[in-house]
C-alpha cells in the first residue's frame, strides 16, 4: 500500500510552506530518511526526509507553490502501484493547538470535534463521516434532538456538494473597498515588464517575504522614531578589559550583547514596550524574547529570536548572540529560531549608517535601531568650586533610535524606554 | 405453491426426514396417536409407525436422555419438548452431555439429534405455557438455536435441524402456529442454512431486529411510521446461534440506528447480545443509542389478559420505540 508524503507542520504556529525544490524526480527511488524535498517558511529552508522506502510514485505539489500544513505532497510505493490522480484530502491527527493557528488547523482537530462548543453531541458516525470528507461540522445545521448533527444532515450536506461557504458574502464584514481609491481596485493585471529599460532581477522566496512584511508592517502601525544618543565609554572599557577571557570560552564579546542586555533590562522596567496590539487590548508579554537582525547579503535579512533575553547574563547573550549568527549565516535556523520574538535590535550602525527608522517587526511594538560607533566631540560638565565648567571631550558615541507603534506607546513612554536603556550603557560597570 | 400455516410447515419438514432417512425419529409426550397437542405430528403415527414416532412418559429428562443415547448410537432423534417452560429438568443433559460430548471426545462422538418446543406467550398460557427459553441455550457453545417465525423458514430450519451433525434446537412461536400463514413450494426441497438472518423489510433510517412472533409486530409497526416518513430496515435473525453477525452489521452501516425487539425478559435476554454485538463492532457507524424493546424483568408472564398485553411488546409499542430512536 503506498505511503503517503505529507506536508508536515514546521514550527509552532506555522500552517504553510513553500515547496522550493524536490530533491527526487517522480519515478526514482527513495529510502527512508533520505531528504526528498526542501521547504521554505518564513524565509527558514527546512528538508523533509521520505517517510518510507520505495519509487516516488507521483508528485502533487510543483516548486513553488505554497501548500498548508497536512497537505499531500506525494505518493511513495512500489512502481505500477495506483495512486489517486489529485491530492486526497488527508486524514487529519488532533493538530497541536496553538490558539492562534487559523481555520485549516482547527479542521484538523476533527476528532475532538465532539467536545467542541456549540456543535452539540457529535454521534460516531458523524465524526467518522467528517474526518473522512473534510467537512466543518460547524457549518451544518443540526436537525438531531437538542439540535445535533445527525448522519442525514452530513449526508444531505456532502449531497449538495459541500465546500460551499456558509455565509452570503453580503453577510460577511466588508473590507473598506469602497472607500479605496477606484484606480487602484479595478488596475489592470500587471503586465510582463519590459527589458527594454533594463534588466529584471527575478524575485526569490526571502526578498518576496520581507516585502510583505514591510509593507504590511507600515499599513498596520502608525510608526513612529525616537532618537537618544549613549556615551559608550564605560562599555568600552568592560568589554577591552573582559573580550580576552571571553574569548578564552570560545566566545566572541561584540558590541551587541552590551546592546541586547540592555534594551532587555529596561523592557522589564517598561514592560508596555513588550507588547502587542490586539483587539481586546495590549497583550503584555511574560518573557522578552529579543530578536537580532542579521543580514545574509544578498540573501536579504532574517531574525533569530533569543528566548527569554531578560533572564540571561551579558556572557549568556554574548554565546546566543554568536551561536544564532553563526547558524543564521549557514542557513541552519530552523523555523523555532526565527518565531515568537516579542522586541527587535536592528545593528544598521555596522555598515556605517549613523541613525535610520527601522520598520516594526510585527507584531511587536517596536525596534531598536544601533548605529555606528563613532568617535565624536562632545561637551561635558565638570563640576568645580566655583560652580559647574564646561569642556570639551571625545567619546565613543552611539544614536539609538526606537521606533514605536504609536497605538500602543506615546512619545513621553518611548522616550522614557529609551533613556533607560541609554541610562544602562552609560552607567556599565 | 400452497399456503400452509407455520404448524404445518413443521409437519411437513418431520413427514419429509422421516421418509428420506430410517434412522429418523420422534419422541415426546402425546406425539403418537394423539399427533402432539398442537397436531404438529398429526398423521405420522400412523404413516410411520409406533417405532417411529414415540410416545415418551412424562419425563423431559429422559426424553433428551433417550435422544441423546439414540443419536450416540447413530439415530436421528427429532425429541419434542411439549411447552419449552417444561425443558429444565432436561437442562443438565442438554448443556452438560449432549453441547459437550463432541467436544469433549475430540470429535469421536456426537450428538446428531433435534430438540424442537413451542416457546413464547400472547396465547393464554400463563406461567407455564408461555416462556422464552433461547437465552440460556444461545449461550452454550455446542448448541445450534433457531427460531423461525414462518411457515417456509419453519421447514427449512427443521430439515436442516435433522441433516445437521450438531444437537439443534428449533424453538416455534406458539402464538403463530396457527396465525402465520406462508406460501411453501410443492416439488422443491426445502432447506434454511442456519446463521443466515433475513431482510424483511429493507430501509434507510433505523434497523430493527426481532425473530419469533415479534418479527411480525416489526414490520407491522415499520407500515406504521412509514406513513410518517421513518423507513425502518426489518431483520427476522431466524438463526440465533450461529447468529448471522454480517447481516446485522451491515444493516446497521446503512442505516446507523439499531433497535432489538425481543419477548423474553430484558436482562440477559438473547437480544442484549445482539445489543452489544452491535455497539462493540458497529460503534463507527452508529448515529444513536443502541436501543432494547423487551418483555419486563418480572418472574413470569402473567395469566391475566390485561397483564399479559402488557407484558408483550406489541406493534404500537415498537412503534413507538422506533419514533424515539428515529428522532434521536
Amino acid at each position: 500500500m503506498a505511503t503517503q508524503v505529507i506536508m508536515p507542520q514546521l514550527g509552532e504556529s506555522v500552517v504553510e510552506g513553500t515547496v522550493t525544490k524536490w530533491l527526487k524526480a517522480e519515478g526514482e527511488s527513495v529510502e527512508e530518511f533520505e531528504p526528498l524535498v526542501e521547504v521554505n517558511t518564513d524565509k527558514v529552508d527546512t528538508e523533509v526526509p521520505a517517510p518510507a522506502s520505495g519509487t516516488l510514485l507521483k508528485l502533487y505539489v510543483d516548486e513553488g507553490e505554497t501548500v498548508e500544513a497536512g497537505r499531500l505532497l506525494a505518493m511513495i510505493g512500489q512502481p505500477g502501484e495506483e495512486v489517486p490522480e489529485a491530492p486526497q484530502p488527508v486524514k487529519h491527527k488532533a493538530a497541536a493547538g496553538a490558539g492562534n493557528g487559523k481555520a485549516k488547523a482547527d479542521r484538523a482537530s476533527q476528532p475532538d470535534a465532539g467536545r467542541k462548543k456549540g456543535l452539540g453531541f457529535i454521534s460516531p458516525v458523524v465524526a467518522r463521516m467528517a474526518a473522512e470528507h473534510d467537512v466543518d461540522l460547524s457549518s451544518i445545521e443540526g436537525s438531531g434532538r437538542g439540535g445535533r448533527i445527525t448522519k442525514k444532515d452530513v449526508e444531505a450536506h456532502l449531497a449538495k456538494g459541500a465546500k460551499a461557504p456558509a455565509a452570503a458574502p453580503w453577510e460577511e464584514a466588508a473590507s473598506g473597498e469602497l472607500f479605496r481609491p477606484t484606480e487602484e481596485i479595478f488596475k489592470k493585471p500587471a503586465k510582463t515588464v519590459s527589458t527594454e529599460q533594463g534588466e529584471v532581477v527575478p524575485l526569490n522566496t526571502v526578498r518576496k517575504a520581507i516585502a510583505e512584511h514591510m509593507v504590511r508592517s507600515k499599513h498596520t502601525s502608525p510608526h513612529v522614531t525616537t532618537v537618544m544618543e549613549a556615551d559608550l565609554s564605560r562599555v568600552v572599557r568592560h568589554r577591552s578589559e573582559n573580550k580576552a577571557t571571553y574569548a578564552r570560552d570560545g566566545i566572541q564579546l561584540t558590541f551587541s550583547a552590551y546592546f541586547v542586555w540592555a534594551a532587555a533590562q529596561a523592557l522589564t522596567e517598561v514592560p508596555i514596550v513588550n507588547s502587542s496590539w490586539t483587539d481586546q487590548g495590549v497583550l503584555q508579554h511574560r518573557s522578552v524574547n529579543l530578536g537580532m537582525a542579521v543580514s545574509l547579503g544578498e540573501r536579504g535579512l532574517i531574525v533569530p529570536v533569543i528566548k527569554g533575553a531578560e533572564a540571561m547574563s551579558l556572557r549568556g547573550l554574548a554565546q546566543a548572540i554568536g551561536d544564532l549568527a553563526v547558524r543564521a549565516r549557514q542557513a541552519e535556523l530552523k523555523p523555532d529560531d526565527v518565531q515568537g520574538g516579542t522586541f527587535t535590535i536592528t545593528n544598521h550602525g555596522t555598515s556605517g549608517s549613523l541613525f535610520a527608522t527601522p520598520i516594526i517587526n510585527q507584531p511587536q511594538c517596536a525596534i531598536l535601531g544601533v548605529g555606528a560607533i563613532q568617535k565624536r566631540v562632545v561637551a561635558v560638565e565638570t563640576g568645580g568650586p566655583d560652580g559647574v565648567t564646561d569642556s570639551i571631550a571625545v567619546r565613543p558615541m552611539v544614536y539609538l533610535t526606537l521606533t514605536f507603534d504609536h497605538r500602543i506607546l506615546d512619545g513621553a513612554v518611548a522616550d522614557h524606554y529609551l533613556a533607560k536603556v541609554v541610562g544602562r550603557l552609560e552607567a556599565w560597570t | 405453491m400452497a399456503e400452509v400455516t407455520l404448524i404445518e410447515g413443521l409437519r411437513q419438514a418431520m413427514d419429509e426426514e422421516l421418509a428420506r432417512d430410517d434412522r429418523v425419529f420422534i419422541v415426546g409426550e402425546d406425539v403418537g396417536p394423539r399427533g402432539g397437542v398442537f397436531r404438529a405430528t398429526q398423521g405420522l403415527f400412523e404413516k410411520y409407525g409406533a417405532e417411529r414416532v414415540i410416545d415418551s412418559p412424562l419425563a423431559e429428562l429422559s426424553i433428551i436422555g433417550v435422544g441423546i443415547g439414540a443419536a450416540l448410537y447413530g439415530m436421528r432423534p427429532i425429541c419434542e419438548i411439549q411447552f419449552a417452560d417444561f425443558i429444565h429438568p432436561a437442562f443438565n443433559q442438554i448443556v452438560n452431555e449432549a453441547a459437550k460430548m463432541c467436544y469433549r471426545s475430540n470429535g469421536e462422538w456426537t450428538v446428531p439429534m433435534v430438540i424442537r418446543a413451542p416457546y413464547g406467550g400472547g396465547i393464554g398460557g400463563g406461567l407455564y405455557h408461555s416462556q422464552s427459553v433461547e437465552a440460556f441455550f444461545a449461550h452454550v457453545p455446542g448448541l445450534k438455536v433457531a427460531i423461525p417465525s414462518n411457515p417456509h423458514d419453519a421447514k427449512g430450519l427443521l430439515k436442516s435441524a435433522v441433516r445437521d451433525p450438531n444437537p439443534v434446537m428449533i424453538f416455534e412461536p406458539k402464538k403463530g402456529y396457527r396465525l402465520i400463514r406462508g406460501e411453501l413450494p410443492e416439488d422443491e426441497e426445502v432447506l434454511v442454512p442456519f446463521g443466515e438472518a433475513a431482510v424483511t423489510r429493507p430501509g434507510r433510517d433505523l434497523s430493527v431486529f426481532a425473530y419469533g412472533m415479534m418479527h411480525h409486530y416489526c414490520l407491522q409497526a415499520a407500515e406504521m411510521v412509514a406513513q410518517e416518513g421513518i423507513d425502518v430496515e426489518v431483520v427476522d435473525l431466524r438463526s440465533l446461534l450461529p447468529l448471522d453477525r454480517k447481516t446485522v452489521l451491515d444493516s446497521v452501516g446503512k442505516t446507523g440506528k439499531a433497535l432489538v425487539v425481543y419477548e423474553d425478559n430484558l436482562t440477559g435476554g438473547f437480544g442484549a447480545e445482539v445489543a452489544a454485538i452491535i455497539a462493540d463492532e458497529a460503534f463507527e457507524y452508529l448515529d444513536g443509542p443502541v436501543r432494547r424493546l423487551a418483555g419486563p424483568d418480572v418472574p413470569a408472564m402473567p395469566y391475566s389478559h390485561p397483564l399479559q398485553d402488557w407484558f408483550l411488546p406489541d406493534p404500537e409499542q415498537i412503534a413507538d420505540a422506533i419514533r424515539q430512536l428515529a428522532g434521536f
